[in-house]
């Protein structure tokens, strides 16, 4: 693997240092043009995020670090908090300063709760270096700090309006959007939620600069992005990369080339087998957060679905029907079908209940139900694996 | 349960809501603060903690009951989380699972006697690339065996023990 740069060394205070030397406005324009899309898994503008926000009325606004982290199978946020946590930071401090925000959250999931007492620790040194807090790099017009909100153990609180709700004292049950929280987030105020890894890149880009972001990737998806590679592979890890790689090119760099089925997008995600392994990962094609999972041909595919299945039956927030109903129907549908028990209209109405979660659950958690259950379930037919 | 000293749920309330304020943003850290010192939030501290933030008790216990790291049952003075998500699943949890209710003499789901241990599963904990992995209160483990899950339970009796 070549020259690491998201990975790579960083001298702290050079993001802020540059986006300082910029308008508010063109930050924002400098964000749009290196088309970077959110790595949190939705792969929305993060300089039209900005932009809405920026625009929004009112002067109290905040910035929000997504450090959640819970889909199956991404620990790319982890390392990039324990290893660049600056890089992060200053992402974040340019967001304060591109919006107008005066205020930052970071919402650490409990299950890293390990790293709050050194999170803090850079946190007071870049106060005390004039990085955050009042008049940042002396600039009388520009005052920011950032505050870790420790999470409480509940995947659903990834998806930005729990979290916003969960932030606000409440259980992390999802609101409906419109309104969205770049209009009205945190205490009903604009609010630019971000992944921890938008925000590492948000800092590379005003290192190097919009052109050098676009010109990798491909069209629609620009850029380098984190993959975390767990599974039937030689070498797990975060690895980085351009997005776009095919799935072939990916195995061959972490040592998977036996795989018979790699599971994109963690237990939300897509399925692929070896005949779609040319396939690209970018948001055109299948889009991930970052999580690989690679299954060799001994894998029982069916269990591994179960084993998804399971995470949403029990991480399911219980608000709406679609969601907690029809993730129980489908884990009981695929146990059966692990017994052999299972009629093919079964199959179909299991299917049909799948594809009726994602246009009527609330959020995307039963929303893409479907994905790994459609996927899998066809991996599993195929026969690519045990 | 050994015998304890009766707790004053009142005051402990009080020392906690006056670190944190009586903002409803404050409610979650209030009530973590508490399950991470006194290893639960009973209904009595649940209705002290309604009063002082100005809340409905129901608005406290839902959000107990919500949340996995909070609890109003008591629970262990150590609390094993081991992954039981797909890339654990996948290296060799269930042979670490057995170690570990054997070493810590319960199944999972349950506290110890001695209020020493707790044992659960936990869903992904992003140690995916070193399965099976558990996080044992705030430490994450990883690349666990059987043996090695011996070490730590030992590990964490004697800490225990001396306290
Ligand atoms: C069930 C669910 C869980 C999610 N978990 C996370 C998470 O852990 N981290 C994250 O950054 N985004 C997560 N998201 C996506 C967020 O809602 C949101 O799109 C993201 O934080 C926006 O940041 P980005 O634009 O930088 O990707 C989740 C979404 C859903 C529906």
């Amino acid at each position: 693997m070549g020259d690491r740069v998201i990975l790579g060394p960083y001298a702290p205070g050079t993001a802020v240092d540059a986006a300082l030397d910029q308008r508010r406005s063109d930050v924002v324009m400098t964000v749009r043009e290196s088309g970077l899309r959110g790595r949190g898994g939705a792969g929305f503008p993060t300089g039209t995020k900005w932009m809405l926000a920026a625009a929004a009325a009112g002067d109290e606004k905040y910035v929000i670090c997504n450090a959640d982290e819970g889909e199956p199978g991404t620990f790319k946020d982890r390392v990039l908090l324990q290893e660049y946590p600056d890089l992060v930071f200053d992402g974040m401090v340019t967001a304060g300063y591109a919006i107008g925000a005066k205020e930052g959250y970071v919402y650490l999931r409990a299950e890293y709760r390990y790293m709050l007492d050194a999170l803090e620790n850079v946190l007071e040194k870049m106060r005390s270096e004039g990085r955050l807090g009042n008049a940042i790099r002396g600039r009388e017009d520009f005052d920011f700090d950032i505050h870790i909100h420790l999470g409480s153990g509940a995947y659903v609180c990834g998806e930005e309006s729990a979290l916003i709700e969960s932030m606000e004292g409440r259980r992390g049950e999802p609101r409906i959007r419109p309104p969205f929280p770049v209009v009205a987030g945190y205490l009903n105020k604009p609010t630019v939620v971000n992944n921890v890894e938008t925000f590492a890149l948000v800092s590379r880009v005003m290192e190097h600069g919009a052109d050098w972001f676009r010109g990798i990737g491909t069209e629609e998806s620009a850029g380098l992005k984190l993959y975390s590679v767990s599974g039937d592979v030689q070498e797990p890890g975060v690895y980085e990369l351009p997005m776009g790689i095919t799935v072939n090119a990916l195995l061959e760099t972490v040592g998977g080339t036996d795989a018979a089925a790699v599971q994109i997008g963690g237990a939300s995600g897509t399925m692929v087998t070896r005949r779609e392994f040319d396939r690209k990962i970018a948001f055109e094609d299948i889009a991930t957060g970052g999580s690989i999972i690679v299954f060799g041909p001994e894998r029982n595919l069916l269990g591994v679905l179960e084993n998804f299945l399971e995470f949403f039956a029990e991480e399911s927030c219980g608000q709406c029907t679609p969601c907690r109903l029809g993730t129980m129907r489908l884990l009981e549908g695929v146990r059966d079908l692990q017994n052999g028990s299972v009629e093919p209209e079964r199959i179909d109405a299991l299917r049909n209940l799948a594809d009726s979660m994602a246009i009527s659950a609330k959020c995307g958690l039963g929303q893409s139900c479907n994905a790994p259950f459609g996927s899998i379930l066809d991996a599993h037919l195929e026969g690519v694996a045990r | 349960m050994t015998t304890r000293t009766r707790i004053d749920w009142n005051n402990v309330v009080q020392d906690v809501v006056d670190m944190r304020g009586e903002d409803h943003t404050a409610l979650i850290p209030i009530l973590q603060d508490i399950q991470r010192s006194h290893g639960h939030v009973p209904r009595e501290a649940q209705n002290a903690i309604a009063i002082a933030l100005d809340v409905s008790q129901a608005r406290v216990a839902e959000v107990i009951s919500f949340y996995s790291f909070l609890t109003e049952e008591p629970q262990g003075q150590y609390i094993f989380r081991l992954c039981q998500t797909i890339s654990c699943e996948m290296d060799g949890k269930d042979e670490v699972a057995s170690a570990l209710e054997r070493a810590l003499g319960i199944a999972f789901g349950e506290t110890s006697e001695d209020g020493l241990f707790s044992l659960e599963y936990t869903n992904c904990i992003g140690m995916c690339d070193q399965p099976p992995a558990m996080l044992v209160n705030d430490d994450a483990f990883g690349g666990l065996t059987p043996q090695s899950v011996q070490d730590i339970v030992a590990d964490y009796r004697r800490k225990g023990e001396e306290r």
